[in-house]
C-alpha cells in the first residue's frame, strides 16, 4: 500500500495531522464548556444544594446501577429525567415527596425484582439529592431521551 | 530473550493475569444478578460487583501494557532496561493501589464517577507508579535505538498519562463534568490506547512474520494517524445528549464513522504481513492472537461501534444493552486479545522453553473468543428489543427488563464459557511446560538442533 509514501512522510503526516485535529478538538471543547455553563444548564439554579446532591450521588456510586443522561450501568432506571417521570414539571411538591418515599422504601425485598439497597439519608441530604436530579432534568440535552421512560 | 532485563515483564504478566481472573469472577457475579435479581443482594450490591469488574479490567490492562513495554523495549532500543529495581517498585505500588481500591470497594470506600471510582489517594499512587514507569522506559529509549515501534508506543503511554490527569478534575456542573470525563475515557480507549495497540501489534508482526521493518513501520504511522484523525473529533459521539452544542451531532457522526477505518486497516495490515511473511514462527498460538486481535477489534470496536454511532440512531439506542454489547466486544478484541497475544508470545521466552501447550492455548483462544462473540450477540438482541420497547413504545424500564431475561440467561452461559476458556489459557501460560510438535513435523519447531 502507498508505495509512493515514505516512512518519514507517513510520520510527518501523523504528527502534523494529529496536532491539527487535537487543537481543533480542544477549541470546540472550550466552546462547549462555555456553552454548557452559560446556555444549556441553569447557571443560577446550580445552588450549593445541587452541588451537595451531586456529591451524594457520587458518594453512593449510584452510577454503577443507574444511568444519568444515558451514561452508567444500565442495570437500573435512567435518572437524568426522573424528575419529569415523577411529574415534577406539573407538581414539584408531589414529585419531591414521591422520590423521597421511593428511596426510603428500599430495599423492597420483592422476590424476582432487582433490589436497590437502603440509603440512610438525612432530610437535608435527601433534599439535596432531589435538587440535583431536578437540576439535571433541566439540562438542555437535544431532547434526549425520546420517551419519559428514559 | 536477548536481553536479561526483559524478564522484569514476567511479574507484570503474572499480576495482570491474576487480576484478569478476578475480573471474570466479578463479571460472573454481576451476570448472575441479571438472571436471579435477589442473588447476593444483601451481601454485595450490584454496583460493587460492577465497579470491581470494570476497574479490574482497566488495572490489569495497564499492568499488561507496562509489562509488554518492559518486554519489548530492550529489543527495540537494543539496550537493557534503565533500572529493573524501579520496575519492581512501581509494579508493587501499582498492584498495591489496585488491590487497595478493590478491597475498599467491598466496604463502600470509593469516589463516584464511572470508571474513575478510585479514592483520591489511590489515584495519586497510580499516577506516581505510572510516572516511574514512564521515566524508566523513556530513559531506556533515550539512550538506545529509536524505532517507530518504541516511539509510537511511548507516545501512546505518555499521552495516556497526560489525559489521565483529567480524572482529578471534577466540576460541580454535571454537563461540564461529563465533557471532561470523556477526555479520559474516550481519549484513552478510542485515542491514545490505539497507539499502544498498533505499536504492540507491529512488534508482534515484525517478530513473527519477518517482514521488513520499514514496511511495518510505515503502516504503523498510517494506522495511528488514521486513529487520531478520526478518534479525536470522534469524541463528539459522546457529546450528543449531555448538554453540548448541536454541532457535535454532525461532527460526532462523521468522525466516529471514520473511526472504523483504522480498525479495518489493522486487519488488512496484520493479514497482509502474515501472508507476505517468510518466517514460519513456531509460536502458532501467538500468531493466532495477533491475527484475531485486529479482527475482533474491527467487529467489536468498528462494526458494533458504527452500529449505534450515528446521532439519529444513537438517539434511540444510547445507554441500552446495545452499548453494553459494544463495550464488551470492543474491549475484548482491541485490548484483552492484544495482551493475551503478547503474553502468549513472551511467556515461552520468559520461561526459556520452546513454545509449548500451543493446542491448549488455541483451544482457549477459540472458546473465549467464541463465547465473547456469543455474549455480544445476546446483549445486542437484548439491546434492540430494549430500544424498541423503551425508546420507541415508551414502556417502563423495569417492565422492559423483564422481557430480556432469556438474553441475560444466555449471557451468563457465555460468561461461564469465557471463564472455562480463560482457565485453559492460564494453564497454558503458567502450567507445566510441555513440548508439542506441530502436525507438520519437527522441522517446524524452532532451534538449531531441530532442523
Amino acid at each position: 500500500m502507498a508505495d509512493g509514501l515514505t516512512k518519514s512522510a507517513a510520520r510527518n503526516i501523523f504528527y502534523g495531522g494529529s496536532l491539527f485535529f487535537f487543537l481543533l478538538f480542544a477549541a470546540l471543547t472550550a466552546h462547549s464548556h462555555w456553552y454548557m455553563v452559560n446556555t444549556s444548564t441553569d447557571k443560577e439554579g446550580l445552588t450549593e444544594s445541587v452541588v451537595e446532591g451531586k456529591h451524594i450521588w457520587e458518594k453512593n456510586m449510584c452510577i454503577n446501577c443507574h444511568s444519568i443522561m444515558g451514561e452508567g450501568a444500565y442495570f437500573a432506571p435512567e435518572l437524568g429525567n426522573v424528575w419529569e417521570r415523577y411529574g415534577g414539571h406539573q407538581n414539584p411538591e408531589a414529585a419531591r415527596a414521591g422520590l423521597a418515599a421511593w428511596i426510603r422504601a428500599q430495599p423492597l425485598g420483592t422476590q424476582g425484582r432487582r433490589q436497590m439497597p437502603a440509603y440512610d439519608f438525612s432530610d437535608e441530604e435527601m433534599s439535596a439529592l432531589i435538587d440535583f436530579l431536578e437540576w439535571t432534568d433541566g439540562i438542555d440535552d437535544q431532547d434526549w431521551p425520546p420517551t419519559p421512560a428514559g | 530473550m536477548k536481553y536479561e532485563t526483559q524478564k522484569v515483564a514476567l511479574p507484570f504478566f503474572m499480576v495482570a493475569m491474576a487480576l484478569f481472573a478476578l475480573q471474570i469472577v466479578f463479571g460472573l457475579l454481576a451476570a448472575s444478578v441479571y438472571v436471579w435479581p435477589n442473588f447476593m443482594a444483601e451481601l454485595m450490591p450490584f454496583n460493587i460487583m460492577r465497579v470491581s469488574h470494570t476497574n479490574l479490567l482497566i488495572v490489569w490492562l495497564l499492568i499488561g501494557f507496562m509489562g509488554a513495554t518492559y518486554y519489548l523495549m530492550p529489543e527495540e532500543a537494543e539496550r537493557e532496561i534503565h533500572s529493573p529495581t524501579i520496575a519492581y517498585i512501581q509494579l508493587a505500588i501499582f498492584a498495591f493501589a489496585g488491590a487497595a481500591a478493590l478491597v475498599g470497594y467491598q466496604f463502600g470506600i470509593h469516589e463516584g464517577r464511572e470508571f474513575l471510582e478510585q479514592p483520591f489517594w489511590v489515584k495519586v499512587l497510580i499516577t506516581i507508579s505510572f510516572l516511574m514507569f514512564l521515566f524508566n522506559t523513556s530513559m531506556t529509549l533515550l539512550k538506545g535505538r529509536r524505532t517507530a515501534i518504541n516511539l509510537v508506543l511511548m507516545l501512546g503511554l505518555w499521552l495516556a498519562a497526560v489525559f489521565w490527569l483529567f480524572a482529578f478534575y471534577n466540576p460541580s456542573n454535571l454537563a461540564v463534568d461529563k465533557l471532561y470525563w470523556w477526555w479520559v475515557v474516550h481519549l484513552w480507549v478510542e485515542g491514545v490506547w490505539e497507539l499502544i495497540m498498533a505499536s504492540l501489534l507491529g512488534y508482534l508482526l515484525i517478530k513473527m512474520t519477518g517482514v521488513d521493518r520499514e514496511v511495518i513501520e510505515k503502516w504503523l504511522y498510517i494506522i495511528v494517524g488514521l486513529s487520531l484523525f478520526s478518534g479525536l473529533l470522534g469524541t463528539g459521539h459522546h457529546y450528543y445528549w449531555i448538554g453540548a452544542p448541536s454541532y457535535w451531532q454532525p461532527i460526532g457522526s462523521i468522525f466516529s464513522t471514520l473511526e472504523v477505518i483504522p480498525f479495518f486497516a489493522m486487519v488488512v495490515f496484520a493479514f497482509t504481513m502474515f501472508w507476505k511473511g517468510s518466517r514460519n514462527h513456531p509460536n502458532k498460538a501467538a500468531m493466532l492472537w495477533a491475527l484475531g486481535c485486529p479482527t475482533v477489534a474491527f467487529f467489536g470496536a468498528g462494526v458494533w461501534g458504527f452500529m449505534h454511532t450515528l446521532h439519529w440512531v444513537n438517539y434511540y439506542s444510547h445507554g441500552t444493552q446495545v452499548t453494553a454489547a459494544h463495550g464488551h466486544l470492543a474491549f475484548y478484541g482491541a485490548y484483552v486479545m492484544l495482551m493475551l497475544g503478547i503474553i502468549s508470545f513472551a511467556m515461552p521466552q520468559l520461561r526459556r522453553v520452546q513454545p509449548y501447550n500451543q493446542v491448549m492455548n488455541m483451544w482457549g483462544f477459540w472458546i473465549v473468543t467464541g463465547a465473547m462473540c456469543f455474549m455480544t450477540f445476546t446483549l445486542t438482541f437484548a439491546g434492540v428489543v430494549q430500544t424498541h420497547l423503551q425508546r420507541v413504545l415508551g414502556m417502563n424500564f423495569m417492565e422492559v427488563q423483564d422481557q430480556l431475561v432469556l438474553f441475560y440467561g444466555m449471557r451468563l452461559g457465555s460468561g461461564i464459557a469465557v471463564a472455562i476458556g480463560s482457565c485453559l489459557l492460564l494453564y497454558a501460560f503458567f502450567g507445566p511446560a510441555r513440548e508439542q510438535v506441530p502436525a507438520g513435523g519437527t522441522q517446524l519447531t524452532a532451534g538449531a538442533d531441530r532442523a
